[in-house]
């Protein structure tokens, strides 16, 4: 076993190390270096002096990436904010709007999960609720809420609900019949029953609801925030490509990746903790 | 520029004027304060200590007959002395002085997108020019116009940087609820381009141009009508032989490098931006179509000018300062370098100099002077409304009749823009028409139809 995960470590490395190898080669810079006058020159930028490719290296992100990691909670205005106070903007908004939908998507899953009439009669409006991008959802969000990060907390639960309602509603409607017969012989009562039975036997289907709406939430917020604007990560990618600044736009894009991973892996390790042996 | 003479004359009127003695927003205003004392002094320095000191001694002596005992007791000047010592008579003036009426409101938010063309509401954040009319403005750059106009429509923000077609689009409701919106101000004429692709170098001709894409940035602004106006000179018709595509500017260039459009007439520093980064040229300036366009404006709701009276002739007056700051040749420079950081525009100091300064490489290899590329003056000429109502028709923008005139000098604060040039110490323009030429052709406001009618390519039916 440990020997399998050493190789897997060894063959990750290696995948990264060839990839930043020929990342590095790509982008080197062999473009035309046309004859230009001084004067000129100095009013253009590197990649029209210098054929430098518009893609930076390897070794410009992580030169930046360890700027930002340096100073993270700079504060230059309201338009401008280290790459920590932008995540824990948009941390904070994600947090907002999943809690948001974990305490409406629970009582409601538990509710069409014991109720064959309502699973049947909501059914139509989830699946058509369901598949709707978060960016459809913005206009009208804006429009009617008339707050733009009200609006963005909305996108997150609206986008983070779905998965959570279906795998809810599943999870208590796939309760063992034996389990719940038990209970009917002993004279449990429905509430004693819904948090001693049914709520165990369905936690590890509920999480794993829950782990996915945590990753659809990062994802939305990042599109959401570059709509918007104002603060967050996804703002932050938005005012670097504003500048074309592709390095800071990579920056972002790792970071948005590290956190996410983060994020999902907390909830996989509460599935694991609620997961029992059958 | 004749109208910044001397904007930075320290003896300048602050005040709005409106009543008897000029001290006072209104007549209402100065009648109660009458009791305190109105009278003509040489400078307002003098003036509001003479109004603090009345103050002070009101409120330290509610009885008048008191005030009076003591007065005659111990001599005037000795009991000004003497209230200064246990009261800064100084500070107390000084917070004064700041504006005429009382702020309705000190914390205001102010949207912009990052271009050249927000340079006047940017450059008073970072050089003071919100804080010397006592204001703490915050300005917050936003992702698009449609974005911008929504967020002022909710209030997120007192007022904002719209494209001067805008607020006359907002109100009369197109492409959103009609809500009353004006502009106080112009804040940029010129500094637009046509860029194009540097692949098409050698087709200067707009002749040549049938099939091509073109980015312009939004429905509603001076750049669609300029650019379909050149077309159509040119005997293309904007509609059926090319494509005209709404992107934001900061997505210009990077599809401009994608090869998705072949071209577009955008804002500095888009222009200067492309080339700068090697993807572009310089096809025209937006002056040599018209010299002396409008391009942005500063907008805000009739609602906001209602609720906060003060605060709006403040933050008008802020606009109007850092306008004419931003007219002299003399300062670019020093703004370039203001609005360069992440914060504000976001953008290489070089660039934004050269679209500033108008000494700029035009991406062909020549290095270009025109110190007019992009020039500021707040004016809100109804005229400029007019034309550009003109063109909303051409295009099938607006159908049927069309208030020119009640429109444009409903949107257009002309008249407000002449009360605080004058009280600024600045000289206004007598009239708030003025006649110009686009393309050669002469506008004239007093005859919009027959305006549209003159052009053999339009869509109006």
């Amino acid at each position: 076993m440990t020997s399998l995960s050493l190789r897997a470590a060894l063959v990750s490395c290696l995948m990264f190390a060839v990839f930043v190898l020929a990342w590095h080669l790509a982008t080197r810079g062999t473009g035309a270096v046309q004859q230009m006058d001084p004067e000129y020159a100095k009013l253009m930028g590197i990649t029209a002096t210098q054929g430098k490719s518009a893609m930076p290296g390897p070794l410009e992100i992580g030169a930046k990436l360890w700027e930002h990691l340096n100073r993270p909670f700079y504060d230059n205005g309201p338009n401008d904010k280290g790459l920590g106070i932008q995540l824990g903007y948009s941390i904070a908004r994600v947090l907002t709007g999943y809690l948001l939908a974990v305490l409406v998507a629970l009582p409601i899953g538990f509710l069409i999960g014991m109720s064959p009439l309502m699973s049947r009669a909501l059914d139509p409006y989830i699946q058509i609720l369901k598949p709707i991008s978060p960016l459809a959802w913005m206009p009208l969000a804006l429009y009617t809420i008339k707050d733009s990060s009200l609006s963005a907390i909305f996108v997150i639960f609206i986008c983070s609900l779905w998965p959570m309602l279906i795998n809810t509603a599943f999870g208590v409607a796939a309760v063992r019949r034996e389990w719940l017969n038990v209970a009917r012989t002993l004279e449990v009562g429905p509430i004693r029953r819904a948090f001693t039975i049914i709520l165990p036997a369905a936690a590890p289907t509920i999480l794993t609801g829950m782990r996915i709406s945590i990753g659809i939430a990062w994802l939305v917020i990042v599109a959401a925030e570059m709509l918007v604007g104002g603060t967050g990560i996804g703002y932050f990618v938005w005012n670097e490509w504003n500048n074309l600044s592709i390095t800071n736009v990579i920056v972002a894009i790792v970071t948005i990746g590290v956190v996410g991973m983060v994020l999902d892996q907390i909830l996989a390790r509460v599935t694991k903790l609620v997961t029992f042996p059958e | 520029m004749s109208s910044f003479d001397d904007p930075f004359d320290a003896d300048r009127a602050l005040n709005r004027g409106g009543c008897a003695c000029g001290r006072h927003i209104s007549q209402a205003e100065h009648e109660r304060d009458a009791q305190i004392q109105c009278v003509a002094v040489e400078s307002e320095e003098k003036r509001y200590e003479g109004v603090v000191a009345s103050a002070v001694m009101r409120a330290m002596f509610p009885k008048d007959v008191a005030r009076r005992a003591f007065l005659k007791g111990i001599g005037a000047s000795t009991a000004l002395a003497a209230i200064s010592q246990f009261f800064p008579l100084k500070t107390a003036t000084e917070a004064f002085a700041q504006g005429t009426g009382a702020l309705e409101k000190k914390d205001l938010k102010v949207g912009f997108i990052p271009i050249t063309c927000a340079t006047p509401i940017i450059m008073a954040h970072p050089m003071g020019f919100y804080a010397k009319q006592g204001l703490n403005v915050e300005v917050v750059k936003t992702a698009g116009w449609a974005v911008i106009r929504d967020k002022t429509l909710n209030k997120e923000y007192d007022a904002a940087h719209m494209l001067a077609p805008m607020p006359i689009a907002i109100t009369m409701g197109l492409g959103s609820q009609p809500i009353p919106f004006t502009v106080p101000a112009i804040e940029n004429i010129n500094g637009q381009g046509i860029t194009l692709a540097i692949k098409h170098k050698d087709k200067r001709d707009p002749k040549d141009w049938k099939g091509m894409k073109f980015a312009i940035p939004f429905d509603y602004s001076i750049h669609n009508y300029l650019l379909r106006y050149y077309l159509a000179e040119h005997g293309l018709d904007p509609d059926t032989d090319v494509q005209l595509r709404a992107v934001p500017p900061p997505e210009m260039v990077a599809n401009l490098r994608a090869d998705n459009i072949d071209g577009f007439l955008a804002p500095d520093n888009i222009c200067q931006r492309a080339i700068y980064d090697g993807v572009g040229f310089l096809h025209i300036l937006s002056k040599e179509i018209w010299d002396g366009h409008p391009c942005c404006s500063f907008a805000a709701s009739r609602e906001f000018i209602a609720t906060a009276p003060n605060s709006f002739a403040a933050l008008t007056r802020a606009i109007v300062d850092a306008t004419a700051y931003a007219s002299k040749e003399e300062n670019r420079k020093q703004i370039a370098a203001a609005i360069a950081p992440a914060n504000y525009l976001n953008a290489p100091e070089t660039v934004l100099e050269q679209v500033l300064t108008g000494t700029y490489a035009d991406g062909l290899g020549n290095i270009k002077k025109d110190p007019k590329r992009v020039d500021f003056d707040p004016f809100p000429w109804q005229s400029f409304a007019v034309w550009m109502l003109t063109q909303m028709k051409r295009w099938g923008q607006v159908k049927g009749e069309v208030d020119y005139k009640g429109i444009a000098e409903q949107v257009y604060l002309a008249t407000d823009m002449t009360k605080v040039m004058k009280e600024m110490g600045l000289t206004p323009p007598a009239s708030t028409y003025k006649s110009f030429a686009v393309m050669g052709k002469t506008f004239d406001p007093a005859k919009p139809e027959e305006y549209i009618a003159s052009f053999k390519i339009k869509k109006a039916a």
